[in-house]
C-alpha cells in the first residue's frame, strides 16, 4: 500500500506540475498586455512600462512561472492586476460561496440518487424501475441552468418562497446561507443525481448476479436482507468513485449555476477577470479547479486501493 | 429495431430536420426585429411567439438547431479524429512508454472540464462558437482514446490478429484493417452519447457568453436573453429549453437503442 501510495503521489505531483505549466503558458500567450489594457489606449509608453514593472510583467516568463508556482505552494497567489488585492484573498472569499454550493449539491444528489437507484434495482423490470429510469433519462437531458431558471420562475417569482438570486452572506448565519443556496444546489444536483442513480442501479444489479448472493439466499436470508447485507456493501465501491469524481465537476459546474442566481462565487470572479484581462486571477482560478479534480482523483484512487487490494497490483 | 432506438431516432430527426430546413426556409427572417410585435405568446402567425425584439422564436429555434448540431458534430469529429488514432496506437503498443504517455496525457486532459478549457481559450482568443467547438472537442479526445484502447486490447489477443501478423502486416495496418472495424459499433454508440453531451455543453457555454456570439442564434444564448424576462414571458425560456431536452433525450435514447441493437453485450462507459 505504501509503495502504491508513493507511486500515485509521484504521478499526482507530475500531473500538477504539467497542468500548471500548461495553464500558465497558454494564458501568457494571450494577446493584449494587461498593463496597456488597464491604462487605456492613450497611455504613454513609459507609463505602461512603469506599470509593467510594478505588476512584475517585465520579468522573463519562466521566472514568473516559477514565482507563481512557488507562491501557490505557500498560499500566495500573487496580486490581482485590477483590484490590487491578494488573489488568494479574493479566491478564498469566493470559495466560501462555491465550496458550500458544491458540497450542498453533492449531499442532495447522494441523498436522492442512492435510494432511487437501490429501489430501481430491487424492482428490476417492474413499473417502479421503469419510472426511476425514465426520470433519470430526463434528468441527464435537462440543462441544469435551464432547470435553475424554471426553479426561479416557480419558487422565487410565483410562490415567493426563496429569493430569486444573490447570496445571504455568512454573517446572516448558516440557515440563511443554506436557504439562499437551496435552489442553486437543487439545480446543480439534478443531472448528477440522475447519473448517480443509474450507476447505483447497475452496480447493484451486477452484484446481484454474483455467486455469493445466491449463497446468501440459500443460507435462508430473504431477498431484501441479501440486498442490504451483501449487495449494497459490494455495490458501493463504484458508487463512491463516481461521488468523488462528481465533486470536482460540481465545483466547475457551479460556475454556470452561479450566473443564474447572481451568486458571488468563483464563476463571477473568473468572468470578471477575463473581461478585465486580470490574467493572474484567471490562472489561479483555473489552476484551483484543475487542482481539485486531480487531487480528488488521487484521493479516490487511494480509497479504492485501500478497499480493494487487487487494484494495488495493477497500474 | 428496439423501442429506444425508434423513439430516439424520431426525436433527433426533429432537430436535424429543423436545422436542415432552416437553410432553405424559415417562417420569418430570424434576425429581423419587429418591435411592435414583441413578446407575443405562441399564436397562429408566430407559432412559438416572439422575443423582446419581436423576432420570431420558431425561426430562431430552427437556426439555433444548426449552431447546436454543428458545434457538437465538429467537436465529436475532433474527439474521434484525434482520440481514435491515439487509442489505437496505445493499444498496439500496450505497456510501452508510448501507451503510458498517451494514457497519462489523457488523465491530464480529463482534469480540464470543457468549461475550464473554454475559459482558457476565451481568455486568449475572445469568445465565439469556434472556441466552444475546440473546448468540447479537446474534452472528447480522451473519451474516445480510452474507449478505443479498452476495446482494442482484448482484440489484439485474438487469433485472427496473429494470422494478420504472420501475413506480414505491421501494427498500423492491423489497427486500421482489423482492430478498427471490430470496435466500430462501440464507437458509434459513444459518438451518439458525446454528441448529446456536446449539445448540452454548447448550450451551457453560449449561456455564460463563452460560445456563439450575436447575431448567431443559439439555444443557450436564447436562454441567457430570456433570463431577465422570464417572469413576464416564460415562453422565452420554456421553448429553447424544450428544444435542448428533446434533442439531447433523442440522442441519448438513440445511443441506448444502438447499443442494444448493434451488440447486446457491449457496455459503453457514460462519462
Amino acid at each position: 500500500m505504501i509503495r502504491y501510495t508513493l507511486k500515485r503521489f509521484l504521478s499526482l505531483c507530475i500531473s500538477l506540475a504539467v497542468a500548471s505549466l500548461l495553464i500558465f503558458f497558454v494564458i501568457e500567450i494571450a494577446p493584449g498586455d494587461p498593463a496597456s489594457f488597464m491604462l487605456g489606449i492613450n497611455a504613454q509608453p513609459d507609463t505602461v512600462a512603469a506599470l509593467r514593472a510594478e505588476l512584475g510583467l517585465d520579468v522573463p516568463k519562466f521566472e514568473r512561472y516559477l514565482a507563481w508556482t512557488q507562491g501557490m505552494l505557500t498560499g500566495d497567489f500573487g496580486m490581482s492586476y485590477t483590484y490590487r488585492t491578494p488573489v488568494s484573498q479574493m479566491v478564498a472569499d469566493r470559495l466560501w460561496v462555491s465550496l458550500p454550493l458544491a458540497l450542498f449539491a453533492l449531499a442532495l444528489s447522494t441523498i436522492i440518487a442512492l435510494p432511487a437507484g437501490i429501489y430501481a434495482a430491487a424492482r428490476r423490470g417492474k413499473t417502479g424501475d421503469v419510472a426511476v429510469m425514465s426520470a433519470t433519462q430526463l434528468g441527464v437531458a435537462i440543462p441544469n441552468f435551464w432547470f435553475a431558471m424554471m426553479l426561479v420562475l416557480i419558487f422565487a417569482i410565483k410562490l415567493r418562497w426563496f429569493a430569486g438570486g444573490g447570496f445571504a452572506g455568512w454573517d446572516k448565519g448558516l440557515g440563511a446561507v443554506l436557504w439562499s443556496l437551496t435552489l442553486p444546489a437543487i439545480s446543480l444536483a439534478l443531472p448528477q443525481a440522475a447519473i448517480l442513480a443509474r450507476v447505483m442501479r447497475s452496480a447493484l444489479l451486477d452484484v446481484m448476479n454474483e455467486d455469493f448472493m445466491r449463497t446468501a439466499r440459500a443460507k435462508g436470508l430473504t431477498t431484501t436482507q441479501t440486498l442490504w447485507k451483501h449487495g449494497l456493501r459490494n455495490a458501493l465501491i463504484p458508487v463512491l468513485t463516481i461521488i468523488g469524481l462528481q465533486f470536482s465537476f460540481l465545483l466547475a459546474g457551479g460556475i454556470i449555476i452561479e450566473q443564474v442566481f447572481y451568486l458571488p462565487g468563483l464563476g463571477r470572479l473568473v468572468f470578471q477577470a477575463i473581461s478585465a484581462r486580470d490574467l493572474i486571477v484567471v490562472e489561479s482560478v483555473v489552476m484551483l479547479l484543475v487542482f481539485a479534480v486531480i487531487v480528488v482523483n488521487f484521493a479516490v484512487d487511494l480509497a479504492y486501493a485501500a478497499v480493494d487490494p487487487r487494484l494495488r497490483a495493477r497500474t | 429495431m428496439n423501442r429506444n432506438l425508434i423513439i430516439g431516432l424520431i426525436l433527433s430527426a426533429i432537430s436535424i430536420l429543423a436545422a436542415l430546413v432552416s437553410f432553405i426556409w424559415t417562417p420569418f427572417d430570424h434576425v429581423a426585429m419587429n418591435i411592435p410585435a414583441k413578446l407575443q405568446t405562441p399564436n397562429l402567425t408566430h407559432w412559438f411567439g416572439t422575443d423582446h425584439f419581436g423576432r420570431d422564436i420558431f425561426s430562431m429555434i430552427m437556426v439555433g438547431a444548426r449552431t447546436s448540431i454543428a458545434v457538437a458534430f465538429v467537436a465529436v469529429g475532433i474527439g474521434m479524429g484525434l482520440g481514435i488514432p491515439l487509442g489505437l496506437w496505445a493499444a498496439a503498443r500496450k505497456g510501452s512508454y508510448i501507451d503510458e504517455l498517451i494514457m497519462r496525457a489523457n488523465d491530464l486532459i480529463f482534469a480540464f472540464p470543457s468549461l475550464v478549457i473554454a475559459i482558457l481559450i476565451t481568455t486568449i482568443f475572445g469568445a465565439g462558437a469556434v472556441n466552444a467547438i475546440i473546448a468540447i472537442g479537446i474534452f472528447n479526445i480522451p473519451v474516445f482514446a480510452r474507449v478505443v484502447r479498452g476495446a482494442a486490447m482484448p482484440i489484439w489477443e485474438r487469433e485472427f490478429i496473429l494470422a494478420a501478423r504472420v501475413a506480414g502486416k505491421n501494427a498500423a495496418r492491423i489497427s486500421v484493417e482489423h482492430i478498427l472495424p471490430n470496435v466500430m459499433n462501440l464507437l458509434i454508440v459513444q459518438a451518439t452519447i458525446q454528441f448529446s453531451l456536446g449539445i448540452l455543453a454548447e448550450a451551457a457555454l453560449s449561456y455564460v457568453g463563452l460560445g456563439a456570439q450575436p447575431p448567431t442564434p443559439s439555444w443557450g444564448r436564447m436562454l441567457a436573453d430570456a433570463q431577465t424576462l422570464v417572469s413576464i414571458a416564460p415562453h422565452l425560456a420554456l421553448i429553447p429549453g424544450f428544444a435542448i431536452i428533446i434533442t439531447v433525450m433523442g440522442l441519448n435514447l438513440m445511443g441506448d437503442g444502438l447499443r442494444d441493437y448493434l451488440n447486446p453485450r457491449t457496455r459503453v462507459a457514460r462519462t
